[in-house]
């Protein structure tokens, strides 16, 4: 596998060292109280890894301060993982490319697989020597927004991927099972193809083999030739994907669109595909 | 500390599959249901034993499944 990704194992016996920073990123901002790896610090999604006034990713500025309270500097080795498959570390890593950080890799099963080993857990959240942190960008190759993916649906001019589950590719509900419903319309934009996230992902939480990925996108005519552009409700499902297509398999050309379908799904006039 | 008796398997709840994960943490049990697809946690609880978490969680899961909608094609 490709050095975004360490197993568990590698954090286990790298953990401690002086220019490594696990991070715990969660869906379940609670998860991280309950217990987490040694020495990583915890980030909550909903607070320090976003703009809380206007809907946007993080402001650099709030990143850089981020960063720098967690003793993060340019040169230190960033290893995220979190709960549901590492969705927000995703989601986190993403980011983190998006201001320019260098060294920032996924551990492969994140909190799941952590668990599931019985590796030692704390409670205690430590601290850190505040550092200074620089970031750089944005880097905009990374990021789509919705001028482009409207470009991209009418004139085909890159591979739309909708993540999200079937059923809420063909429109016949409007969220993840079980959670709020955060649009006016349910279906997909016109031209997308429907590769759910979870394809990605082994049981235990782990990648599938490069093969196994490339296979799942070749299949669907996506082999890294062109632009893709990856989306689901708010971006972060698509996170794994866009890590995957860009960091995994090594495609150029390859956006998350974080509006996603909290946009496009709420859009006054958008056209809408279903099923 | 370690989680002990980490446990997932997959069940029906009303018409929505979903996986339940249960494991100790310390003195407390913790239960976390996902649905299946696209695998989103959307409940949680923890109790003194294991099926108190999952009981509660169990709950609070069918609860929130009862509010998804279903939209047939038109």
């Amino acid at each position: 596998m490709a050095e975004v990704l360490v197993t568990t194992d590698w954090v286990a016996q790298h953990s401690k060292d002086a220019n490594v920073r696990i991070v715990e990123v969660d869906v379940d901002t609670t998860a991280y109280d309950q217990g987490h790896v040694p020495g990583a610090a915890g980030w909550n999604w909903t607070t320090e890894l976003c703009d809380t006034l206007v809907r946007d990713i993080i402001p650099i500025k709030k990143l850089e301060e981020l960063l720098g309270k967690t003793g993060i500097d340019n040169s230190t080795t960033i290893v995220l993982y979190g709960d549901n498959n590492n969705w927000f570390a995703a989601w986190a890593f993403w980011q983190l490319k998006i201001y320019g950080h260098a060294d920032v890799r996924i551990m492969n099963g994140g909190r799941k697989k952590w668990l599931a080993e019985s590796r030692e857990l704390s409670t205690d959240k430590p601290s850190f020597s505040a550092k200074t942190y620089k970031a750089t960008g944005p880097d905009t190759s990374l990021r789509a927004f919705l001028p482009e993916v409207q470009q991209a649906s009418a004139g085909k001019k890159a591979a739309l991927v909708d993540v999200r589950s079937p059923a809420e590719f063909t429109g016949e509900i409007l969220a993840p099972p079980g959670l709020p419903e955060t649009c006016q319309r349910g279906g997909h934009i016109p031209g997308a193809k429907s590769i759910p996230w979870g394809k990605n992902c082994n049981d235990d939480g782990t990648f599938k083999s490069i093969d196994e990925l490339k296979k799942l996108y070749a299949d669907q005519g996506i082999r890294g030739d062109g632009p893709v552009i990856a989306y689901c409700r708010i971006g972060e499902r698509s996170s794994i994907t866009w890590f995957v297509l860009k960091h995994l398999l090594g495609f150029q050309n390859v956006k998350n669109y974080d509006g996603s379908w909290t946009e496009w799904g709420n859009l006054v006039g958008a056209p809408v595909e279903k099923p | 500390m370690k989680a002990e008796g980490y446990n997932r398997r997959r069940q029906v709840l009303g018409t929505w599959p979903i996986e339940v994960e249960s494991y100790k943490l310390g003195d407390v049990f913790y239960c976390t249901i996902n649905n299946v697809d696209p695998g989103a946690r959307f409940a949680r609880a923890e109790g003194p034993t294991r099926e108190e978490a999952e009981a509660k969680a169990l709950e609070k899961a069918e609860r929130y499944l009862a509010q998804t909608r279903r939209f047939t094609a038109t």
